[in-house]
């Protein structure tokens, strides 16, 4: 692999690796601080999303590499009408990695073919945001142990929630793991997920409006935005907002080993109050994507340590 | 209808009841200057009814063209009034500008000079998507 732009391109093998990478990342940073020494990552945002940069330039920092780059489009190249192809095509001159993030979906792609060097699909649109997803799955291998005998719950947004179609697609390879999807009626599982993936590798899953009925069963609370854009009506968004907001009451039902996960950023569908319990994973999220980042930089650049 | 009349030349058999007319504009066989027959509704032991193209001449044809419109197609070719090659058509694995997508926020829509590809995502449900923002193709066959 050249570059990573869906998390499909990954096999179980390639994310056991990637994993293998990152723990030894934790364990020994050491070891880790001065290999890409003189190697440069270029951030390429079209669109702003600060915690993205900081994540991939912090990673590249800790691997002893420099990091170039410009966010949002009016004060790039984009915004004089260059094409994603030539600017790949400039940047690969310059940089011996990429990671791109892009309002227009498939433009990471696009940026691969022509850059020269590795692309690192950083978020393009709605599409697809690979790297969130690594930093999921190493959360759910740090928190249990293993991606195996797991009921994950998914909840909010189910329906324009990319994290969540990622992350069920990602699991969905593993054995006798379970999805209970809680959503509101409008914002439910896109159909494609459900025969495509869920049902093409025989997954259990099941399908409800209700948070509080479900928490006691789950491994993993996989919350997501619930937003007011989504709804036809005020009414609708105001009835049921509350119903997917995570409590320290609501919380009261669910297992002692239960481990919660958002992408971030909230807004306020997890409480406050929630942060201070040993089961909130959230923010464990986001330096797990630093160290995924940081192994997966130095799987494409193919730097052996 | 004896494939024999033809010397050299290609005959498109079982095309879909109907789809000759689109495939005749496809393949833009109004600017060929030999005889081309069109047979509609024919009798078919396989289909029920069949349409037949025959051209009178061997011209180089975009399979996968061909392939994504009407899958069930049979090539073949004649020369020197014999079968020289026969090829079934599939529904092919790639297209290339043949559909367009129709998303607003995908790549292609803006990027210049950008191939419309789609990849045959489900053979049996015959769905394509777009290789870059995998939408679904809505489509004619
Ligand atoms: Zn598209």
């Amino acid at each position: 692999m050249r570059h990573l732009i869906d998390i499909q391109q990954l096999s179980r093998e390639d994310i056991s690796r990637l994993i293998e990478t990152a723990l030894d990342i934790i364990e020994n940073p050491g070891r880790y601080s001065e290999v890409c020494r003189h190697k440069k990552l270029a951030t390429l945002f079209f669109e702003p999303s600060t915690r993205t940069r900081l994540s991939f330039e912090a990673a590249m920092y800790e691997l002893g590499g420099d990091v170039l780059g410009f966010s949002e489009s009016n004060s790039s190249s984009a915004a004089k009408g260059e094409s994603v192809s030539d600017t790949a095509r400039t940047v690969g001159c310059y940089a011996d990695i990429i990671a791109m993030r892009h309002p227009k979906e498939g433009a990471p792609l696009v940026a691969s073919r022509t850059a020269g060097v590795p692309v690192i699909n950083a978020g393009d649109g709605g599409h697809n945001h690979p790297t969130q997803t690594l930093a999921d799955l190493l959360t759910i291998y740090r928190e249990k142990g293993s991606f195996n005998n797991l009921t994950i719950g998914c909840c909010g947004d189910l329906k324009f929630g990319r994290t969540v179609h990622s992350l069920i697609s990602a699991m969905s390879r593993y054995e006798n793991v379970k999805f209970v999807l809680i959503s509101p009626e409008e914002l439910k599982v896109p159909k494609y997920i459900k025969t495509d993936v869920l049902e093409a590798n025989n997954i259990p899953y099941i399908e409800s409006t209700s948070l509080e009925d479900n928490i006691g069963k789950l491994d993993i609370l996989y919350m997501t935005r619930v937003q007011r854009e989504r709804f036809f009506n005020e009414a609708d968004y105001l009835r049921l907002k509350d119903s997917y907001v995570l409590t320290p009451e609501k919380l009261k039902a669910a297992k002692a080993d239960l481990s919660v996960m958002h992408p971030l950023p909230r807004v306020n569908e997890i409480s406050v109050a929630v942060d201070d319990d040993p089961r909130a994973c959230y923010f464990k999220q986001v330096l797990n994507g630093k160290y995924m980042r940081m192994a997966l930089i130095l799987k494409l650049l193919e730097v052996a340590v | 209808m004896i494939i024999g009349q033809i010397k050299d030349g290609i005959v498109l058999d079982h095309i879909t009841a109907g789809k000759s007319p689109e495939i005749y504009q496809i393949l833009c066989l109004d600017k060929l200057d030999c005889t081309i027959a069109t047979i509609q509704n024919a009798e078919s032991l396989k289909m029920g009814r069949k349409d037949i193209i025959k051209i009178g001449k061997v011209i180089d044809i975009n399979f996968d063209v061909l392939g994504y419109i009407d899958p069930g197609i049979t090539v073949n070719v004649i020369r020197d009034g014999k079968l020289a090659k026969r090829e079934r058509l599939t529904l092919p694995e790639r297209v290339t500008d043949i559909i367009k997508c129709k998303n607003p926020r995908c790549i292609s829509s803006v990027e210049q000079e950008l191939r419309q590809e789609f990849r045959l995502a489900d053979r049996e449900r015959k769905i394509y998507r777009c290789i870059y923002c995998d939408s679904e193709a809505k489509k004619q066959i």
